[in-house]
């Protein structure tokens, strides 16, 4: 039997040149065990294929040393997929840890409860030992601080150390003055009694506080998982092995890390894609709906590009890879999202001042809650009074759900636009996006396809279908993009392709062929005029009208007859004019600026229910249109492709690019629409919005919370309705208070955008 | 007003003052990593309760590494942030995590705990 042999991959520092890729090639290669060594000199990887008998990556590692290069240790971002399983791993493992420390503490709660509450049967208690039964408590007690509660003591030392405090910090003064009271009223009740205080004990405030607190920690972890899970969707997509072809034409299964630039893979049905690459050969429809967001299919052929994790539905095809590991497109996405997460976002900058300073300030607070209580309530229930008040206010506290309240909605809401193809930058964006009241639209590649198409085909007294086979098949020879536009008409109307002989490309002019026995000439006027074939004066009418429409008018003359009008234009979109209305409908004005000039921009308008339009707009001249839209006080939104447009984009608040699919990282936009139509708009401003409002609803709830919480908890209430608040209650109002925030932020989960 | 009401008020305001002292006014243990020069700069950086060294003095416009080794469970540092880098990493307990970033221009970034309590400096010059 072969012996197994494992395969390591090593990020080599140093390498300048492919010939140094070389150099460690073979260095490894000579290492006893190697099998096989490649070293990818793009990607600065080298991949080993060796005996783990003979081998190690030890011995690897010094290979590539000796040869005089760098190994660098990988640092974890190089496999997201691996880091976030060990972090999920890490996170359930400490999931189930803290689901049984909390129904240690409830278990132990549930007997310390009843017992506590001996004294209200007056006799019972006269045949128990009252102090025995409070030593009792104290042994139940015990364990519920020592076992279930120990994180929150020790957490709080650690950052009391660096002078920093946390929750923690409050829970623990908190349960632990409540705890050392009831430890001396227990032990010392007799010095109590002199001082004409009843040694009450709190042992059931303390372990309840606990549980309430170790449930709400339960319930916002199990929440918290949540907020992460479309970015563990993403990485989940990729395929773990791809199909590679090698030059004999045999097929092997690889793990996708070994794949390299320029192999041919193979996409049988039903597979994903490996990688980025461009289709060889093959034909096939493609989901991309987890990239783009589009739910249809997209026809690959030859010549396509492909992405990875996309799902080939039908077909199967052959694709040479052009882009591994971090340059992919799904790389390329998951490190945006990733970066958009981390992002600060402005509304959260006053949440940010008040968190650094929180913790302190409630001490203080609780601080002077006792000593008020103390000096002013009767002698016999000051102590006690000022102990509870204190501890309801440490309690009560909640500086989580500030905390929380921002990054748990941006973290759900950018991932969310990741599902629908809407690549968010930064959470500023987001909420730029929020304050938005004008769409500035450049109609080229937006609002239309942005390609040619034939809108009009005019054939008087001829056969249309049969025209349009015959100027097919010359135009098929030909690589003018006017050219395609004919032939994937034709090709949607008639599948009878013909043969065309003789084809001959006339530079600036047409193109001619010989089809079916008939001369076929297709081009502009000048062709005609050149081949002295006059227009007959019908014809040369309906050019005149298709002109006026700024349509581009192509002339078929067959066997020196000219008998055809075709007319070329950008079309408009289908899905244009809905989504426009739906932006109006949000109260934003939709503005069109188009390089036509006016007669065929207003058409366009009118098409599409814009009332507002800039015609003639030069290149150069985008990013001053968004200036003028901008002095007149409004917030702009500009939508291009993000090449063209980047300076128009950039000076506009917020730059939206409707993505071509290869480069998602574009500087100037903020935001990145993967699909090329405008319902990303509708999208993007939708969910800006919502998510904004949710981030709104939580600091507005976390601030209040904690603003009137405090307070009461300190006892405000208590001169005008003789009200106080119980530390156990408060314990159960903060452990609410988080998880509130966290579920409101889950709402965005269920955010799906408006379609017609 | 009794002797344990003076009493009382007296420590409560000292603790008062005490707590603002050492949390808002104290000078911190000023530990500074000073990364080792050429290439990248390594720094290692302890978290428990805090981030050890709270400091960190680097070079601007070459790459740092921050190895960030996480010595407790506690849910509070499980996120680092690096605001002004996009950056936000899960920090695993019990485990080193490597961070890479490259400061541009020279100025002091901050680096928090996912909710802003725990408190870092990357100090590029």
């Amino acid at each position: 039997m072969e012996p197994a042999t494992k395969t390591e991959t090593l990020d080599i520092e140093g390498m300048t040149c492919a010939s140094c890729a070389a150099f460690v090639e073979k260095s490894l290669s000579r290492t006893p065990g190697v099998q096989r060594a490649v070293v990818n000199f793009a990607t600065e990887k080298a991949t080993i294929d060796y005996l783990p008998t003979q081998a190690s990556p030890a011995s690897l590692k010094e290979a590539v040393i000796s040869a005089g290069y760098g190994v660098t240790e990988r640092a974890p971002a190089t496999s997201a997929t691996d880091r976030q399983a060990e972090i999920d791993r890490q996170k359930a493992q400490a999931y189930q840890k803290l689901k049984r420390r909390f129904w240690v503490a409830l278990g132990l709660a549930a007997l310390i409860m009843p017992l506590s509450m001996l004294m209200l049967w007056p006799a019972i208690m006269a045949r128990i030992n009252m102090q025995a039964l409070n030593y009792g408590l104290l042994i139940l007690t015990l364990p519920v601080l020592l076992y279930s509660g120990r994180e929150f003591y020790s957490s709080a030392w650690n950052s009391f150390r660096h002078r920093a405090a946390n929750m923690d910090t409050l829970i623990a003064v908190g349960t632990g003055a409540a705890f050392f009271y009831s430890v001396a009223a227990t032990v010392v009740p007799g010095w109590f009694m002199r001082q004409g205080i009843m040694p009450e004990v709190y042992y059931d405030t303390t372990a309840t506080i606990i549980v309430l607190i170790l449930l709400g920690k339960v319930l916002e972890m199990r929440a918290k998982t949540q907020t992460s899970a479309v970015m563990k969707a993403l990485l989940g997509l990729q395929a773990k092995t791809a199909r590679l072809v090698r030059p004999g034409g045999e097929e092997v299964d690889i793990p996708l890390e070994q794949v390299q630039l320029g192999d041919i893979l193979l996409v049988r049905p039903g597979e994903k894609v490996a990688t980025d690459g461009v289709v060889e050969d093959g034909r096939s429809s493609v989901d991309e709906a987890m990239l783009t967001g589009e739910s249809l299919p997209v026809e690959k052929k030859a010549g396509d590009a492909v992405f990875g994790a996309t799902l080939n539905k039908t077909g199967s095809f052959r694709f040479r890879v052009t882009k591994v590991g971090a340059d992919t497109l799904l790389a390329q996405i998951v490190k945006l999202v990733e970066d958009a997460q981390g992002s600060r976002a402005p509304i959260q900058r006053l949440a940010d001042k008040v968190s650094a300073i929180f913790v302190p300030t409630v001490v203080v607070i609780a601080l002077l809650t006792f000593v008020l209580w103390f000096d002013l309530a009767p002698v016999a229930t000051r102590l006690p009074l000022a102990l509870v008040n204190f501890v309801a206010v440490l309690i009560i506290a909640c500086p989580c759900a500030l905390g929380l309240a921002t990054p748990t909605a941006i973290m759900v809401g950018t991932g969310k636009g990741a599902e629908h193809g809407v690549l968010i930058r930064n959470a500023e964006a987001l909420e730029k996006a929020y304050q938005v009241n004008t769409v500035l639209l450049d109609k080229t590649g937006t609002i239309t396809r942005g390609e040619p198409a034939v809108t009009d085909v005019v054939a008087p007294g001829q056969d249309a279908s049969r025209l349009l086979q015959l100027v097919a098949a010359v135009e098929r020879q030909s690589e003018h993009p006017l050219a395609a536009a004919v032939v994937r008409h034709a090709q949607a109307g008639s599948a009878v392709l013909l043969a065309a002989t003789g084809f001959q490309a006339l530079e600036g002019k047409g193109a001619s062929a010989t089809v079916d026995g008939q001369v076929v000439l297709i081009g502009n006027q000048r062709l005609l005029h050149e081949a002295a074939i006059p227009l007959p004066s019908e014809l040369s009418a309906q050019a005149e009208q298709l002109l006026t429409q700024a349509k581009t008018v192509l002339y078929v003359a067959v066997d020196g007859l000219a008998v055809a009008l075709i007319g070329v234009a950008d079309t408009v979109r289908e899905t244009s004019a809905a989504a426009i209305q739906r932006l109006q409908r949000q109260g934003i004005e939709v503005v069109m600026m188009t390089g036509d000039n006016p007669h065929t921009a207003a058409q366009v308008a009118r098409q599409v229910g814009i009332t507002r339009y800039f015609a003639e707009v030069l290149p150069r001249d985008k990013a001053s249109k968004v200036q003028e839209l901008q002095q007149e006080g409004r917030v702009v939104a500009m939508v291009g492709d993000g090449i063209n447009d980047a300076p128009a984009l950039a000076q506009a608040d917020i730059g939206l690019a409707i993505g071509t699919g290869t480069d998602v990282a574009l500087e100037a936009a903020g935001i990145t629409l993967m699909r090329s139509d405008l319902q990303g708009v509708v999208t993007a401003i939708e969910l800006s919005r919502q998510t904004i409002r949710v981030i709104r609803q939580n600091l507005f709830f976390a601030f209040i919370y904690n603003a009137l919480g405090i307070p009461i908890a300190a006892g405000l209430l208590y001169p005008f309705f003789g009200l106080l608040l119980s530390p156990m209650l408060a314990a159960a109002a903060m452990a609410l208070s988080s998880v509130s925030v966290l579920t409101n932020s889950l709402r965005l989960r269920a955010f799906s955008p408006s379609h017609s | 007003m009794d002797i344990p009401e003076i009493l009382v008020t007296a420590t409560g305001i000292t603790l008062a003052a005490l707590v603002v002292w050492y949390f808002f006014f104290s000078t911190r243990p000023k530990a500074r990593a000073q990364a080792a020069s050429g290439g990248v700069q390594a720094v290692t950086i302890m978290v428990k309760g805090g981030y050890t060294p709270e400091t960190i003095e680097v070079e601007c416009g070459k790459p740092v590494q921050l190895s960030f080794y996480r010595a407790e469970e506690n849910g509070c540092s499980e996120e680092v942030l690096f605001p002004d880098f996009n950056l936000r990493r899960e920090l695993p307990a019990y485990q080193t995590t490597l961070i890479e970033l490259r400061p541009e221009k020279a100025g002091s970034y901050e680096f928090t705990c996912g909710m802003g309590m725990l408190r870092g400096r990357l100090i590029a010059r």
